[in-house]
C-alpha cells in the first residue's frame, strides 16, 4: 500500500489557492470541495489526506508530525519558529508585516513606545533591533482600534492593501518584512517518505510564478 | 531475561543500549544531578538554552540542576596523549520545553569519546548511534553532516555575524529560496552561492551525494575537509551501515558547540530527532583542553509514544472480597488467581477506571467468576 502523505491546509481564502496548486500538480482530492463541516479529505490513489486547520495552527501540526507537510505564512513561522524544514516559498497570500499609526503619529523617542500586535516575537524583535524601549500590548483581534482609542502609540500588524487602515485613519508607516505562503515539513517525516515530499514540492515549484 | 514484563519502550531502549556500549568497552558514568551554577555561566554558549534551576547548597554555594550532561564529563577529563577515554550515561537533565516554557526532565542516555580522537574514534561513535537506533526501532536514518563545509565557504566570505547566523538557519531549514535572497542582498559572490545551493539541496545517500560535494570543493582548505568527511563514509559503507545513512546539510546548528563531523537520528513515528551528537573540538578548546572530543545523546524519553498501542487492560484479574473472607483466604485465592493470570488486584470494591479481563468474587473460600471481558 501506497503511503499516505499528510498535508495542513489552513482554512479560508489562502487554502483554497494552495488546494488549487496541489489539484493541479495531480494530488487532487474532489470530495474536498463538497460543502460540509468535514475536516479530513482523502485520496487513496494519489497517496494525499488534507485536513483544514486554523492558519495559525498548521505549523503546530507539522512540527509534531500530525501532518507531514503543510503551507503556513511567514508571519507565522517568524513569530514562532518552529522546527520545521521550510521547502518553497508558493509566492502567494503575499503581504507584508508593518508598523502603523495614525496619520498625524510621530515618533516621541523620549517615551517607551506602545505597540499593539498579535506578533509578539516579531514586534519584539523588530525593535530590539533599533534598540528602541517598547511596551507590549498583545491584542487577539481588532489590532486597527488600539491607536484610535490610545491604548498604543502604535501596532505591528499585516498589511495586504492598506484598505483597512485607511478606512480607519492609519496609514502603513514602517516596513517590517515581507509575508508569503511557503511550503513547509516536518523534519522526521522528510527523512522517511523523502521521495514523495520532494516530488510534491517540485511539481509545486514547477507552478511558482515569480515576481519579475 | 526480561520477557513478560511488559518494559516500556524507554525502559528497553536504556537496557538496549548500555549492553551496546559496554560491548565496545564504553565504561559507565555515574553523575551526582546537581552541578556548580558557575560552570554553566563560563560556557552559556554551549547550552542549548541560557534558563537553569539553581539553588543554594546548605555551605551558601549556588547550585544547578544539570541541564547538560557533556559540560560536567568534560570538566572531569584530563588531558592524556595518545589515550582516549571512553565513557556512556544515562542521566536526567532539565531544560526548558521550547513549546510549554516550563522546565522539563529529560533523560537522555548517550557516551562521550574524549582524548586523542582519531579517525578511527570517529567512525567507532558514528557506528555506534547507527547501531544505537537499529536498538530503538527498524526503521531509522541517520543524518550526517560536516559543518567543516559550511564554515569553510563562510570563512571566505565579507560578511557579518549576523548575515552568517541567517544562511546557517536558513541551511537548517532546507530554505533555498532565503539563501538565494540573503546572497543576493548582502552582495555575497554567486560562486559561493551556487556552492551554498549544492549543500543546501544535497540529501540523499552516501553513494549520491559525495560526487556532488566533490565537486564544489575546489580549495585546499575544502579539499581537506572532503576528505576527512569522505574517509569517514568510505569506512561507514565498508562496514554495512550506509543503508540508513544520510548526508544532509542542514545539520549545521549548534555551531558553537560543534565542529566538524555531526549528526542527527532520526526514528520513524517520532517527530523531532531522538539522537543528536558531533564533534566538539571547541568546547574542549574553550574549557582548556589540548585534546578533542565526540559523543552523542539518544533523548530516550521521547520513545515513550512510539508503536505505543491501546492498552485494553490494566489488570489481568481482579478479585472483590469482604469481611467475611480472612486475610489468609484472600491471599489463598490471589495466590491461586495469579497461577494463571499475569496481574490480580485484590479490592474490597471494584475502583472507578481500573480496566479488568475477568472479574472474580471471593465467597467465603471460594472464588467465583463474574464477568469475562476477553
Amino acid at each position: 500500500m501506497k503511503e499516505m502523505i499528510n498535508v495542513a491546509l489552513p482554512k479560508g481564502r489562502l487554502g483554497e489557492k494552495v488546494y488549487a496548486m496541489f489539484e493541479k500538480a495531480g494530488y487532487e482530492c474532489p470530495s474536498i470541495k463538497e460543502t460540509n463541516r468535514k475536516l479530513i479529505f482523502e485520496n487513496e490513489d494519489a497517496g494525499v489526506r488534507y485536513f483544514w486547520v486554523k492558519p495559525s495552527d498548521v505549523a503546530i501540526y507539522v512540527e509534531r508530525g500530525a501532518a507531514d507537510i503543510g503551507v503556513a505564512g511567514k508571519d507565522i513561522l517568524l513569530e514562532y519558529s518552529p522546527e520545521v524544514y521550510e521547502l518553497l516559498d508558493l509566492n502567494i497570500g503575499k503581504c507584508r508585516m508593518a508598523v502603523a499609526a495614525k496619520k498625524n503619529f510621530s515618533d516621541n523617542t523620549a517615551t517607551t513606545l506602545r505597540v499593539a500586535t498579535k506578533f509578539v516575537s516579531i514586534a519584539k524583535d523588530y525593535y530590539a533591533k533599533k534598540g528602541r524601549d517598547i511596551d507590549i500590548i498583545k491584542l487577539n483581534g481588532s489590532i486597527e482600534l488600539a491607536p484610535i482609542l490610545g491604548l498604543s502609540d502604535v501596532i505591528v500588524d499585516i498589511v495586504e492593501t492598506g484598505k483597512t487602515l485607511i478606512e480607519n485613519g492609519l496609514e502603513p508607516k514602517e516596513n517590517i518584512v515581507p509575508i508569503s505562503a511557503r511550503l513547509i515539513a516536518n523534519k522526521s517525516s522528510f527523512k522517511f517518505k523523502t521521495q514523495q515530499i520532494e516530488d510534491i514540492k517540485d511539481k509545486l515549484k514547477a507552478q511558482v510564478k515569480t515576481d519579475d | 531475561m526480561f520477557s513478560g514484563l511488559n518494559l516500556k519502550n524507554e525502559e528497553k531502549a536504556v537496557f538496549a543500549l548500555r549492553a551496546l556500549y559496554q560491548k565496545y568497552g564504553y565504561i559507565p558514568y555515574k553523575m551526582s544531578k546537581f552541578e556548580e551554577y558557575d560552570l554553566y555561566v563560563r560556557n552559556k554558549n554551549f547550552l542549548v538554552s541560557d534558563s537553569i534551576i539553581t539553588f543554594t547548597d546548605t555551605n551558601g554555594k549556588l547550585m544547578a540542576l544539570k541541564p547538560d550532561v557533556t559540560l560536567s564529563i568534560v570538566k572531569n577529563t584530563k588531558d592524556a596523549p595518545g589515550c582516549v577515554q571512553k565513557v556512556y550515561y544515562n542521566e536526567n537533565v532539565y531544560r526548558i520545553s521550547k513549546s510549554t516554557h516550563e522546565f522539563k526532565e529529560i533523560m537522555q542516555t548517550g557516551l562521550e569519546c574524549i582524548g586523542d580522537v582519531d579517525a578511527y574514534d570517529v567512525f567507532e561513535v558514528v557506528s555506534l548511534a547507527v547501531q544505537s537506533l537499529a536498538a530503538i526501532s527498524d526503521s531509522y536514518i541517520l543524518d550526517l553532516s560536516h559543518i567543516g563545509f559550511v564554515s569553510a565557504l563562510l570563512d571566505n566570505v565579507d560578511c557579518s555575524d549576523k548575515t552568517r547566523k541567517d544562511i546557517i538557519k536558513c541551511l537548517s531549514e532546507k530554505n533555498q529560496s532565503a539563501i538565494e535572497k540573503i546572497c543576493f542582498e548582502n552582495g555575497i559572490e554567486k560562486s559561493i552561492e551556487d556552492k551554498l545551493n549544492v549543500l543546501v539541496s544535497s540529501y540523499g545517500k552516501i553513494g549520491d551525494v559525495l560526487p556532488e560535494i566533490e565537486k564544489i570543493c575546489d580549495t585546499d582548505e575544502l579539499k581537506e575537509i572532503y576528505e576527512e568527511f569522505s574517509e569517514l563514509c568510505g569506512l561507514i559503507v565498508d562496514n554495512g551501515l550506509d543503508s540508513s545513512v544520510r548526508v544532509d546539510f542542514s545539520v549545521a546548528n549548534d555551531m558553537n558547540y560543534y565542529s566538524g563531523i555531526v549528526f542527527h537520528g532520526f526514528v520513524e513515528g517520532v517527530p523531532t530527532g531522538v539522537l543528536s551528537g558531533g564533534r566538539y573540538d571547541n568546547l574542549m578548546k574553550k574549557m582548556g583542553r589540548k585534546s578533542g572530543a565526540i559523543g552523542f545523546a539518544v533523548y530516550v524519553d521521547l520513545l515513550e509514544r512510539l508503536g505505543m498501542t491501546d492498552k485494553r487492560y490494566d489488570v489481568d484479574a481482579m478479585l472483590i472480597y469482604d469481611s467475611s473472607s480472612s486475610a489468609e483466604e484472600v491471599s489463598r485465592a490471589v495466590n491461586k488467581l495469579r497461577e494463571q493470570a499475569d496481574s490480580v488486584t485484590a479490592q474490597k470494591s471494584v475502583p472507578e477506571n481500573i480496566r479488568y479481563k475477568s472479574l472474580y468474587k471471593l465467597e467465603g473460600k471460594e472464588v467465583k467468576i463474574l464477568e469475562r471481558n476477553d
